[in-house]
């Protein structure tokens, strides 16, 4: 970073003049420190309210919950905080500050790398640590011996008349333009690799099977370059789930507490050709060339029959019910569009464990199937499946429907536990709960910046380490004649912080004047 | 297993009440320090506005000599009483008690003792008095005795009585080394920046009072200037910066494992970037004009905060992946 304060503004400025204002003013310290607390603080606001890449259901429920509130939030961009204008405009300043900072330093430093140590001040008593010794040797006896100790400590020496001037730590700014330009290079790969990347996400029921192909996502988010030609082609099937829990008294609430202790999917992978037997666990995703599927939820997908009134199955299918709570109860949506009089919409709850509450409610009490019942409220109707317009698979809209049971319909909710079927009112047909296989739901995930970014973050780390922790600094000897001895002057200069600049400079004129001992009682000997 | 965890927590109050009696005796010692003449610390060369005019060491000049050499000029002159030394061995026992209840929570428990948030403040306590006590080695830092004290027993106090929960397994989340790795750096990390920041309140109180010429507070003439405390506040909040940038990558390594990327903007996340940038900030203000000193040492208070505020509030009052908390 460029430490120089601006210079003065001048009267009368060109246009050139002014562009060189403010590129001056935008790449000076004092901007990118400003540029860096403001980064900071407008991160704030992404954590206060849910985002719509992280958490779009969140989102949703802030809309409904806060409907003022809502659309200026919402024109201000906090609901997509990170990808706003305002949020990339500073960073994208803050990274334009520093490409204008890191390029004249990188100059400035490749010149200095080849450059000799500068000539020794006139006077070095005013410098860091500044202090004289004497011995009795010649002054290019001591001026070599001084040499060699600077050599040792990795420093570049150059002589200029009776004196060394020395200065190492070169590593250091080279370390501080790497963590730099490391920074540059996390920005610049996902700017630039990102947009071939792309995640999605797909529900997958026991003995499903999905295949990489854009209609099987239920929902799909590409980058700015994808085409679907970038899908590596495979395909997963879902053999088994299988969740182990340990159950947990509360003795406070009187409560078993579930604790997830293993999430297993076994699967069969079809690439290239050639099957294969996987499997794939939280933390451990599945590498599919260079996609990965991630396992990042599960549920029951409850076997579901509806029969006509003459017993002919008009709709079976398992259906994936949402989990709601840690002991999965969950909600879910049947639709059956064909094969009935009119068109069924069915809206559940499935408990894997359920026990009646004293209301008579029911409540699932832990994530196991240990007692499955399914809750089903029926509804008649035009679903709106028809107009072309694409519906969310997990929600029904009661709005032009009638309600067959449940609530104020004075006919019971169906209840069913698994293999058990209940009558539709007035003879519309039967409703089974015919089996109850499991779900899981893979985040497929095509990400080119991950090795990009990687590379770079390790970059930051080891550019941050050397900047921190190298230091540089010049150390002066000047020797001069004093009758049969010589009079020995040290002193040092910090470039950056450098706390043990004085200790060094101490130390260097201790082992030189031990060193010059050891050399004259050899030669006296 | 019960047996243990109950003897864990008997350990962590014998601590707490270890640390009462050393912070009692810290306090005492600051407050004596006050009572007596001044050693004539006031011969020190330091003052606010050489601190302010120390500047841009980053860019090489010639300014970096004066701090350097005024640093030196101003190495403790330590007015430490007798009640400093019974303090501080209490602290050394108090921290033995406190490391044995970690042990004890994590062979209890058969795993590293930091997957909730009562063990991660038991584990991070324990981190920041271990370094408070290893820092003493390098720098006679025991005039922040009451500061850590005070510090860590209040957090202990919290954690126990708010955050406590009963050992339970691991969710299939957290089972990955990265656990061990990531969460301990951040642990060593919080613990650097909060003796730096101690360093850095000191540091602002000598300063205000050197300004002001204010009467109270009279053991802070006793502190090294405040230029010292700044350099040394520095020193260890870099160490906190380095592995606070570890713990964002190891984190980012580990988000991309169990949660299909890198990074999200989870809540969590985007307090981390924040704490890191605003560390960043404060290294280089330390190299601009006019920032060194008081603005940059409200920096380093302002990312503690931070991290503090990261640990308790996003942990319990926001939503996100890291739901850990146990509560």
């Amino acid at each position: 970073m460029d430490a120089r304060p601006a210079s003065p503004v001048q009267p009368n400025l060109d246009a050139a003049g002014w562009a060189r204002f403010i590129w001056r003013q935008l790449t000076s310290m004092r901007t990118a420190l400003v540029l860096l607390l403001l980064l900071a603080v407008a991160a704030i606001p992404g954590s206060l309210v849910p985002q719509r890449s992280a958490d779009p259901n969140g989102v949703v429920q802030f809309e409904q919950s806060n409907p003022d509130l809502f659309p200026v939030l919402d024109a201000l961009q906090v609901f997509d905080t990170y990808t706003s204008v305002w949020f990339s405009s500073i960073y994208l300043l803050l990274f334009v500050s520093l490409i204008g900072c890191i390029i004249p330093r990188t100059q400035h430093h490749a010149k200095a790398l080849r450059a000799r140590p500068p000539a020794t001040p006139a006077r070095l008593d005013r410098l860091v640590g500044h202090t004289e010794r004497r011995a009795s040797v010649d002054v290019e006896t001591a001026l070599a011996e001084a040499r060699t100790l600077l050599r040792k400590q990795r420093f570049r020496v150059e002589r200029y008349g009776d004196s060394l001037s020395a200065e190492r730590g070169y590593l250091r700014e080279t370390g501080n333009l790497v963590f730099h330009m490391a920074l540059v290079g996390i920005l610049a790969t996902i700017g630039l690799a990102g947009g071939f990347g792309y995640n999605g996400q797909r529900v997958i029921v026991q003995g499903q099977t999905f295949t990489n192909q854009l209609t099987s996502y239920d929902s799909f988010s590409p980058g700015r370059f994808f085409d679907e030609t970038r899908l590596d082609p495979f395909s997963i099937r879902l053999d088994e789930f299988e969740a182990v829990y340990d159950a947990v008294f509360d003795a406070e609430t009187m409560t078993v507490r579930p604790i997830p202790l293993d999430f297993t999917a076994s699967v069969t992978v079809v690439e290239n050709g050639a099957a294969r037997a996987e499997t794939v666990k939280v933390n451990e995703p599945l590498p599919l060339g260079a996609t990965n599927a991630y396992l990042l939820g599960n549920g029951f997908a409850p076997w579901i029959t509806v029969f006509d009134a003459e017993g002919t199955a008009v709709f079976s299918q398992p259906v994936p019910f949402l989990p709601q709570d840690a002991n999965l109860t969950s909600l879910g949506v049947v639709k059956v569009p064909d094969g009935l009089d009119e068109q069924l919409g069915m809206i559940g709850f499935f408990y894997p464990s359920a026990v009646a509450l004293d209301s008579g409610a029911l409540s699932s009490v832990f994530p196991e199937p240990d007692n499955p019942v399914l809750t089903l409220n029926a509804f008649e109707g035009d679903l709106g499946l028809d107009e072309g317009v694409p519906r969310n698979a997990y929600s029904l809209n009661t709005d032009d429907l009638d309600q067959i049971t449940g609530g104020d319909t004075g006919v019971d909710s169906i209840v069913l536990q698994l293999g058990e079927s209940a009558e539709l009112p007035d003879g519309r047909g039967s409703v089974e709960f015919t089996s109850l296989p499991r779900f899981v739901s893979l985040d497929i995930h095509h990400d080119p910046t991950q090795a990009g970014v990687l590379i770079s973050s390790l970059l930051v780390l080891a550019g941050l380490l050397t900047s921190l922790f190298v230091p540089r600094r010049r150390l002066w000897v000047v020797a001069t004649a004093d009758g049969d001895e010589v009079r020995l002057q040290y002193a040092g200069l910090a470039r950056g912080d450098d706390a043990g600049l004085e200790r060094a400079v101490g130390e260097l004129a201790d082992r030189h004047v031990e060193a010059l001992t050891h050399h004259d009682r050899a030669t006296t000997r | 297993m019960e047996n243990l965890v109950s003897l864990s927590l008997v350990a962590v109050y014998s601590a707490m009440g270890v640390y009462t009696i050393s912070f009692i005796l810290f306090t005492l010692d600051l407050a004596k320090r006050s009572a007596e003449r001044p050693v004539p610390a006031a011969a020190q060369t330091s003052t606010v506005a050489d601190v302010q005019t120390s500047t841009a060491a980053g860019a090489g000049s010639t300014t970096a000599v004066l701090e350097a050499t005024e640093v030196t000029a101003t190495e403790p002159s330590n007015g430490a009483t007798r009640y400093q030394r019974a303090a501080f061995a209490l602290a050394v026992l108090g921290f033995a008690l406190h490391l044995g209840a970690t042990i004890l929570r994590g062979v209890a428990a058969e795993r590293v003792p930091w997957a909730n948030m009562f063990e991660f403040g038991l584990t991070a306590t324990a981190m920041g008095m271990g370094v408070f006590l290893l820092v003493q080695f390098w720098k006679d830092v025991r005039y922040l005795g009451a500061y850590i004290t005070g510090f860590t027993l209040l957090s202990l106090g919290i954690v126990t009585v708010n955050f406590y929960v009963d050992v339970v397994p691991l969710p299939p989340a957290l089972q990955s080394a990265w656990l061990v790795i990531h969460v301990l750096v951040a642990t060593l990390a919080t613990a650097f920046f909060a003796i730096g920041a101690g360093l850095s309140i000191m540091q602002l109180l000598r300063s205000q009072r050197e300004v002001r010429k204010v009467n109270a507070l009279r053991f802070l003439d006793t502190l090294p200037g405040a230029s010292t405390l700044e350099s040394l506040a520095y020193r260890l909040n870099v160490v906190g910066f380095v592995f606070w940038t570890f713990t964002l990558i190891a984190g980012a390594i580990w988000a991309e494992r169990a949660w299909g990327r890198y990074w999200g903007w989870d809540t969590k996340e985007v307090w981390t970037f924040i704490i890191w940038t605003l560390f960043a900030g404060y290294i280089h203000a330390r190299a601009t004009r006019g920032w060194r000193g008081d603005r940059s040492a409200w920096l380093a208070i302002i990312g503690f905060s931070a991290v503090i505020f990261n640990y308790t509030i996003v942990n319990i009052a926001f939503t996100g992946l890291h739901s850990y908390s146990g509560l």
